[in-house]
């Protein structure tokens, strides 16, 4: 049986919140990224920044909570939790792009060999535009990218080459799909981990560019 | 000293076509939601509109794109607004895309008298073309230069009639440079509260950057994505 698509966004969220440390500070992106903070492990303490302006993202309020002048950088409304603190967008992209945030975990549209990374156009097609994305790709000390392993069209999104407008150079560290835990090398991408039902030959088809293996091959991914 | 004006239409009375408007807010979060109806009915055109985004359709800076009195957009992102996307697509619209923290920097330098910045930030992209750059520690960065506005609209929940402002919560967002980096800086404000009646270690931003203030009469404060839990 296929993951569906619900499954296959959870299981990247869940492996990707393994990542995570106590006293870690971290930025969220929007749509799957936005899941891991569903699994921080019990008893650990993350605190999450939005580029808005908040540190100390809370969950979504409840109905009678809800307060127009209290969003996440989705736009979405949220909470605020015992130590939230509010700045500006200068002050909260200081702390980004002067390296304060531990972890930032973003979506992608392709990611190629180098680390390279497009999220934010397709030319006359789609425009959304890079928000923050830029930024943080720039600044946080760690750049995870959570994405479907291909495209619907099954065509690769991992790639020897970028072929979109790019969003940072050489700026991930890591890649999390629902097949694969790839980490970025200076040799190239490295297979770290696949998930327990994918096949080598499956991952590798499903990947542009070559695939470094560590020596006693890749671990199964724990989800 | 009062800032105070009468209405958001007095304080645009000078607002003239091709000015560049700075605009806080973020989505429908903190945006001057008095001064944008005032700019509609004023009917001034070839606008360029600095803003983190455009609102939606028919809220928001949306409102001026759907009356087709914008030129040009400075923003950081598109997504949520359909009409946006095509009038950018269709070349029917300017648009200048920055990432949001230079963004928020590029104001910043223009309110703190600093010409120009360099930022790691989109080295190696689009944003960086015809831009200089340079190497500092084994590292390459990207010149950017300050942002100003003629006019800076503000949305802030408290103000006094010197025009020191409180911000609330996320609402804070891109309004506080804004407010430091144009000719005339408007301010609207929720609650509009005698001097003494903030205290002053909690003023955001000072009145020396606000020339006008006023209590919006209407505030819709309308949410974009209302998301909720059960218990």
């Amino acid at each position: 049986m296929p993951l569906t698509d619900d499954q296959k966004r959870e299981r990247i969220a869940r492996r990707i919140a393994q990542e995570l440390r106590d006293g870690y500070y971290v930025n969220l992106g929007i749509g799957v990224p936005t899941l891991v903070a569903n699994f921080i492990p019990k008893g650990m303490d993350v605190v999450m920044q939005s580029e808005n302006g908040m540190l100390g993202v809370g969950p979504y309020p409840l109905e009678s909570e809800v307060d127009a002048d209290l969003v996440n950088a989705g736009k979405e409304t949220v909470s605020e939790i015992p130590g939230t603190c509010y700045f500006s967008s200068a002050d909260s992209f200081a702390m980004i792009r002067g390296g304060h945030v531990d972890l930032t975990v973003l979506g992608g549209l392709q990611v190629d060999e180098k680390g390279n990374l497009a999220n934010w156009s397709i030319p006359g097609k789609m425009l959304k535009g890079m928000g923050g994305a830029m930024d943080l790709v720039a600044g946080a000390k760690r750049v995870v990218i959570a994405m479907e392993h291909a495209t619907r069209e099954n065509k690769p999104k991992i790639l020897k080459k970028c072929s979109l407008p790019l969003t940072g150079v050489g700026v991930v560290d890591h890649i999390v799909t629902e097949l694969a835990f790839i980490e970025v090398t200076p040799q190239g991408l490295l297979l770290r981990e696949i998930a327990p039902e994918a096949t080598l030959e499956q991952v590798l088809g499903l990947t542009e560019p070559k695939l470094l293996l560590p020596p006693s091959g890749p671990a199964v991914m724990s989800v | 000293m009062d800032k105070r004006i009468a209405s958001p239409d007095a304080a645009i009375a000078n607002l003239r076509d091709g000015m560049t408007i700075l605009m806080g807010g973020f989505g429908l979060c903190g945006i001057p939601e008095n001064l944008i109806d005032a700019v509609r009915r004023q009917g001034t055109r070839e606008l360029t509109i600095v803003s983190n985004n455009a609102g939606v359709e028919d809220c928001g800076a949306g409102v001026l794109l759907q009356t087709r009195q914008v030129k040009k957009m400075i923003s950081t992102y598109i997504g949520g607004n359909k009409l946006f996307e095509q009038l950018a697509l269709s070349g029917e619209l300017q648009l200048e895309l920055n990432p949001q923290g230079t963004l928020s920097e590029r104001l910043r330098a223009g309110g703190a008298g600093i010409p120009a910045f360099y930022t790691p930030t989109g080295y190696g992209t689009v944003v960086a073309e015809g831009k200089e750059t340079r190497e500092f520690g084994g590292r390459m960065y990207v010149l950017e230069r300050a942002l100003r506005g003629d006019f800076a609209f503000v949305k802030a929940w408290k103000g006094d009639r010197w025009g020191n402002l409180v911000y609330r919560k996320t609402a804070r967002n891109l309004n506080p440079m804004m407010a430091t980096a144009a000719d005339y800086v408007i301010a609207e404000v929720e609650e509009l509260v005698e001097p003494g009646q903030i205290d002053p270690d909690h003023v955001h931003t000072p009145g020396i950057y606000v020339d006008a203030i006023f209590q919006g009469a209407r505030f819709e404060k309308r949410i974009e994505i209302r998301a909720t839990r059960k218990v």
